[in-house]
């Protein structure tokens, strides 16, 4: 292996390091073309029909050695592979002259489009059946199966990225790290990676160099895979992490910086359960508290008193502390039946969040009224929050709904740029604002955040998104208007350092996160937040700030 | 043959899950079924012609059931429709 191999670069997801041997995900089977067969349609189709049975034979033999909700997940795919109606369209195709590849692959995509063409549940599921074409096609041709490879020893995963269909076969005891090729900060890899506390390095493109069996050593806290380690410096990446681990486990109470200056740590929750483990994770308050989880999947909006119920649940798991409640944010991603526009061609554009909720004020008025309730009977400090404001006047109208509502804090979150770009106007109509980093980036690149070939883009340690961020940082300050973070950025420990520096006051994150935050900002004052900062908006390009911030870091253990 | 229309009980409808058990119902039964919704017809043993119907809850549908025990299939199946399985 060549010495370029040595060392690759990628983006760290949280601090730990890994040592072991790689086994590389395979790669996505390319669709077949149409070419005419040149065998008889009788052998095509005993191809077909041998690599369908083959594939639902492996499907049912890996559910079984999954179990659980997997087994019942894998038997579903097993039965669309030996479905007879998809048995019956193979066999047409094959007689009109197809490949048995092309005919699995077409007929699977018409099912595929029926599926797509009726939306919700169905339309999500519509991507298992291109994964059953693929695993047929991939037997066909002799290639190894999609998907996370079995494995009786741990390893270190090399995949491109992971799909969530991957994520939901992957056993988490036998994976050391996960290293992937493309996909960045925000890719459902580093999602994933941080919910489950798993070492990871992603968009790290020399990987796919790598070969399977060789040792690697994983170290996220530096953003590098180095290929065969030797003793010493395996030896030297443990005894940091061990460190580590132990400032982490030294560190607990709240939030604050080596100078005492207060940074409140909030956890970011969508249901009662996850309010549980945030406040047992020792969040301070929740600074997001997603309500269309509740919603999602109804017809219509649940009666005040259903949803004063759920919000009581989760208030009663923060006496006495903060809890930032956003209203509906309905829309792009995730729509609702009775507030998303049907066929709005740019959805993420479209009439989403407060917009959909001015243009159905009662779900909001209902809504603040089921809060007031709910708050009124709890000791939690209960705050609103509306998603999506674009203007002084969207905040102002939502501020004046909330308190009519008898909710005395009535913020707006900022990921909209024009709402940054004017944040001297805004922020005044508002009792706080929070930076929704991961819409904010979305819009500020016009790169849209769940699409993997503009996943590039979606960096919010780019310069770009933090002079916005800055420029809200000082409105919040000459106002005196608390200024937070939620999003995925406030879970990365150097950038939430560099986001305090910036005029953050609280961050917002996966209570998974707040451990490793809280050891990071430990470790800085105040000042030193603020020229970090300065050095970060100065860069030209994400990975120049990130390797700025991190060479000038004060308290480097690894150097 | 046993044919008979009845309201489907599945609070989300005969999707992803409840379908799959449904399939199952049927192939394990050896019989040949058709369920209708509408003017559609389609073979009950294939998953993606069932989940292709599209059907939601207190929807009607027509089972029928052509074999040597058709009448038992019947009973079978239509008490498994009959049933909330996302309860």
């Amino acid at each position: 292996m060549g010495a370029t191999l040595e060392l690759i670069r990628g983006v760290g997801i949280g601090r730990g390091t890994a040592v072991g041997p790689v086994v590389r995900m395979p790669d996505p089977v390319a669709d077949p073309v149409d070419r005419p067969s040149t065998l008889t349609p009788d052998d095509e189709r005993a191809r077909a029909e041998e690599a369908l049975s083959a594939t639902a034979a492996r499907l049912r033999a890996r559910g079984q050695v999954a179990g659980g909700t997997a087994a019942e997940v894998l038997d579903a795919l097993a039965m669309m592979a030996e479905d007879p109606s998809l048995a019956d369209d193979v066999r047409t195709r094959i007689a009109d002259g197809a490949t048995a590849e092309y005919a699995i692959h077409a007929a699977m995509r018409s099912f595929r489009d029926v599926l797509a063409a009726m939306g919700g549940y169905l339309g999500e599921r519509a991507g298992d059946l291109d994964d059953v074409a693929r695993r047929a096609i991939a037997q066909l041709q002799g290639l190894p199966e999609p998907g996370v490879p079995q494995s009786s020893t741990p390893f270190i995963l090399v995949a491109r990225d992971l799909a969530p269909a991957d994520t939901a076969t992957l056993d988490l005891d036998s994976v050391l790290a996960l290293v992937t090729t493309d996909g960045g900060p925000t890719s459902h890899t580093a999602i994933l990676a941080r919910e489950k506390g798993i070492t990871a390095v992603v968009g790290a493109s020399a990987a796919a160099e790598l070969a399977d069996g060789a040792t690697v050593l994983v170290d996220a806290e530096n953003g590098t895979v180095e290929v065969n380690p030797d003793a010493e410096r395996i030896a030297l990446a443990q005894q940091r992490t061990a460190t580590l681990a132990a400032i982490r486990s030294a560190s607990s109470g709240p939030g604050r910086l080596a100078d005492g200056h207060a940074v409140p740590l909030l956890a970011n929750v969508g249901s009662v359960d996850s309010a549980r483990e945030a406040a047992a994770r020792g969040a301070e308050g929740v600074g997001l508290f997603r309500t269309e989880v509740l919603f999602l999947g109804a017809e219509k909006a649940p009666s005040v008193d259903e949803q004063a119920d759920t919000y009581r649940a989760v208030f009663a798991e923060f006496p006495g502390q903060k809890v930032v409640v956003r209203v509906l944010d309905a829309g792009a991603d995730k729509p609702l039946a009775f507030l998303t526009d049907q066929g709005e061609e740019n959805p993420a554009l479209g009439r989403r969040g407060l917009r959909a909720l001015q243009a159905h004020e009662q779900v909001l008025r209902d809504q603040l009224t089921a809060l007031a309730t709910a708050a009124a009977a709890s000791d939690a400090e209960v705050q609103v929050m509306a998603p999506m404001v674009s203007t002084a006047e969207e905040a102002a109208y939502f501020r004046a709904i909330a308190h009519e509502s008898s909710i005395s804090t009535a913020g707006v979150m900022v990921e909209v740029p024009s709402a940054a770009i004017l944040a001297d106007h805004v922020v005044p109509e508002a009792d706080f604002v929070s930076i929704g980093t991961n819409d904010l980036t979305q819009y500020v690149f016009a790169a849209d955040r769940l699409l993997g070939t503009v996943a590039h883009l979606q960096d919010p340690w780019h310069p770009a998104v933090l002079r916005l961020i800055e420029s809200v940082g000082r409105a919040g300050a000459a106002n005196g208007v608390p200024v937070g973070i939620c999003g995925e950025a406030a879970a990365d420990p150097l950038l939430a350092v560099v986001l305090v520096g910036l005029g953050a006051t609280t961050l917002s994150m996966s209570s998974t996160s707040i451990a490793d935050v809280r050891a990071e900002l430990a470790q800085h004052t105040l000042d030193d937040a603020q020229r970090l900062a300065a050095i970060a908006v100065a860069a030209p390009s994400a990975e120049a700030a990130r390797r700025a911030v991190t060479d000038a870091r004060p308290l480097n253990p690894s150097s | 043959m046993a044919e008979r229309t009845l309201a489907v009980a599945s609070a989300n409808g005969l999707h992803a899950r409840p379908a799959a058990l449904f399939v199952k119902t049927v192939t394990d039964s050896g019989q040949t079924v058709t369920l209708t919704k509408g003017e559609r017809s389609i073979n009950a043993a294939s998953i993606l012609g069932v989940v292709s119907l599209g059907i939601e809850h207190g929807d009607h549908v027509t089972l029928a059931v052509d074999g040597d025990n058709a009448d038992a299939t019947l009973d079978e199946l239509a008490a498994f429709l009959s049933t909330d399985h996302d309860a």
